[in-house]
């Protein structure tokens, strides 16, 4: 193949994963955003969101479509009153403080795991996606009279993956209505704003607390679904989307939802074509090293404006 | 007793106990003593900048694994005996540890958190990376021909038990010794309150860069011994279990005591070993003990015992 389609390919893998990574990444960023809270045990609910996913889908059986969607509501509706509980018993408990946080979603983050493995067990499990028909890509040459389309071996996507980045495109825009458009979105920038001037206001702010951090969870979960016919659900899964979503979120600017998409679309497309070209260890240390270095030298992060 | 002689006679006599122990303990809790002493001594490194400087770090394992990799490497690639191994794994974390408190320190609280698991992370990767030498994952064993010190054999246990015990000693009395003096006494105020330190004409950047050059430099120190000794060096000694472990362990003994370090250390050590006779999901230990602790017990063992029982502990 010549470099055009193998680039076309390489991008339409990293539109996938920009998309399940955005999702993941918007999640961690409320969450930071409203209550200034960094989740570590955010790709615990990436991974349960799968996990849960895989089991909806196998306990009712029939045809694909069936449990997928089911899996689609239940598995975030259920992580997200997870990660609500986990909100009103712990960390409301060490009222927000920015280092007990950290240590006790560690914590937190090792329980969901564990459980994980000792329930659901070692193995990766595989979700039949609803649909997924292979779509051949044809490309432009300039042959003798002119340009003409032909067929190259191997370029190609399925539907269910062009589904994954409408569905994730939808879900974003939900999101910014949500926010900018509704009285709860409403009340959560206020609370982001000042949390004690919104709490004299008569907002109860542990219960938006709540809210934020179970939709935060919700968000990650609803990723994983979309990505487990792709990937496969194994107890192992969060670690790399807990990395990327970090650095999404610090690349696009601490707690600022549209940098944050942009800098996922950004990571998540290079990701994929770095990895073609290069090794994906390589793509890996890259974007680390870039996120360590943007925290260093440009801490409001490359689109946000406002100082941290 | 002034508090000084009773500082002095608590620390001199666990090492005393931990010399006597040497010769009283049956073959396994002796092998796993050694280890813990390692251990202790990373826990001791980690404790300087977290503990009394009060910069929580999440990327410790990458001085650890410099150490390690500093030592190994030259072991194995550059046929180094192992006194200047040592050395140069210590030389390799002081390097890492000043090019990183450098940058690092430009930040502060969460993001200061964020930039430490992300060097560790790429420092991680790049071990991967370069698996032509360094064999990734998979690792490499240290041969015992390799592992004999001045004509000491460090494979047999009792040597291996006393080279653990001198670094674990040497770390004791170092961090002792530091926080005694007016540089240690110094990043406790810099912990207590930054602005009012720096406002007493401290320098606070330089007090910080020191805290992360000592505390990495120990570790790294950690490290190379921990390879030497038990004779492997591999990538998952770099993961972000690695640079959980040491928070752990400081959070169960006492952050900013002396001998907090070691308690958590121990106790860490069989709490996992028994789990691990139970159960697969053996890390479940480790993640409720560090949410019990940041929910009911903040202080740590080391915290209670000087609130209850010794006010003087250091």
């Amino acid at each position: 193949m010549e470099i055009g389609p193998y680039l076309m390919l390489a991008s339409l893998e990293g539109a996938v994963t920009a998309a399940v990574l955005a999702l993941t990444a918007v999640g961690l960023s409320l969450v930071f955003g409203v209550m200034r809270v960094v989740n570590v045990a955010h790709g615990e609910f990436f991974m349960l969101g799968a996990v849960l996913a895989w089991w909806v889908a196998t306990s009712l059986g029939g045809h694909p479509a069936i449990g997928f969607a089911a899996a689609l509501i239940v598995a975030p509706v259920l992580v997200g009153l997870i990660a609500a509980a986990a909100d009103m018993t712990i960390l409301k408990r060490l009222e927000y403080d920015p280092e007990r946080t950290i240590v006790a979603t560690i914590g937190l983050l090792y329980i969901i795991q564990q459980i994980t493995l000792m329930t659901y067990g070692p193995d990766a499990r595989p979700v039949e996606p609803p649909f997924n028909t292979r779509l051949a890509l044809p490309w432009v040459e300039w042959g003798e009279s002119g340009p003409a389309l032909y067929w190259p071996w191997g370029l190609g996507t399925t539907t269910y993956k062009l589904a994954v980045i409408g569905a994730a495109g939808v879900v974003l825009v939900g999101v910014w209505g949500l926010m900018t458009r509704t009285r709860i979105g409403l009340v959560m920038r206020a609370t982001q704003l000042d949390r004690e001037m919104a709490q004299a206001f008569g907002i109860p702010v542990e219960r938006v607390y709540a809210l934020v951090f179970g939709l935060g969870a919700a968000l990650a979960a609803l990723g994983a679904v979309l990505v487990v016919p792709i990937q496969q659900a194994h107890y192992l899964m969060g670690h790399d989307p807990l990395l990327l979503s970090f650095i999404v979120v610090i690349v696009g600017g601490l707690g600022s939802l549209p940098g944050t998409v942009v800098a996922a679309v950004l990571i998540g497309m290079s990701d994929g074509i770095i990895s073609v070209f290069f090794t994906p260890t390589l793509a890996k240390i890259l974007a680390t090293l870039l996120v360590a270095l943007v925290l260093v030298f440009r801490p409001q992060g490359l689109f946000g404006a406002r100082p941290a | 007793m002034s508090d000084a002689a009773k500082i002095l006679a608590l620390h001199f006599g666990l090492l005393a106990l931990l010399v006597a122990l040497q010769f009283l303990l049956p073959a396994y809790h002796h092998g796993n003593l050694a280890r813990i002493m390692v251990l202790a001594s990373y826990a001791i490194g980690y404790n300087l900048l977290f503990g009394y400087t009060g910069l929580l770090s999440l990327g410790h394992a990458m001085f650890f694994a410099a150490g390690m990799y500093g030592m190994g490497l030259s072991v194995r690639h550059l046929g180094f005996t192992p006194a200047p191994a040592l050395l140069a794994g210590i030389a390799t974390g002081l390097a890492l540890s000043a090019a990183f408190g450098a940058l690092a320190l430009r930040t502060a609280g969460v993001a200061f958190m964020i930039v430490t698991l992300m060097f560790a992370q790429a420092g991680y990767l790049i071990i991967l990376y370069f698996g032509e030498y360094t064999r990734g994952d998979e690792g490499f064993v240290i041969q015992q021909s390799q592992r004999v010190l001045w004509g000491i054999d460090l494979t047999q246990p009792t040597a291996r038990y006393f080279a653990a015990f001198t670094l674990f000693a040497a770390c004791l009395l170092l961090s002792l010794q530091v926080i005694r003096r007016p540089f240690g006494k110094t990043l406790i105020a810099i912990r207590e309150n930054e602005d009012r330190a720096r406002m007493l004409g401290y320098d606070v950047f330089a007090h910080k860069l020191g805290a992360v050059i000592l505390s990495g430099t120990v570790s790294a120190a950690a490290g190379a011994f921990y390879g030497l000794l038990f004779g492997y060096a591999g990538a998952s000694f770099a993961t972000v279990q690695y640079s959980i472990l040491p928070l752990l362990w400081v959070l169960l003994g006492g952050a900013g005591t002396i001998i907090g370090p070691f308690i958590g250390a121990l106790f860490t050590f069989y709490l996992i070993d028994i789990a691990s006779g139970l159960t697969d999901a053996y890390m479940a230990v480790v993640g409720v003990v560090l949410l019990m602790l940041t929910l009911f017990a903040s202080q740590g063992i080391g915290g209670e015992l000087r609130a209850r029982v010794w006010s003087w502990l250091p």
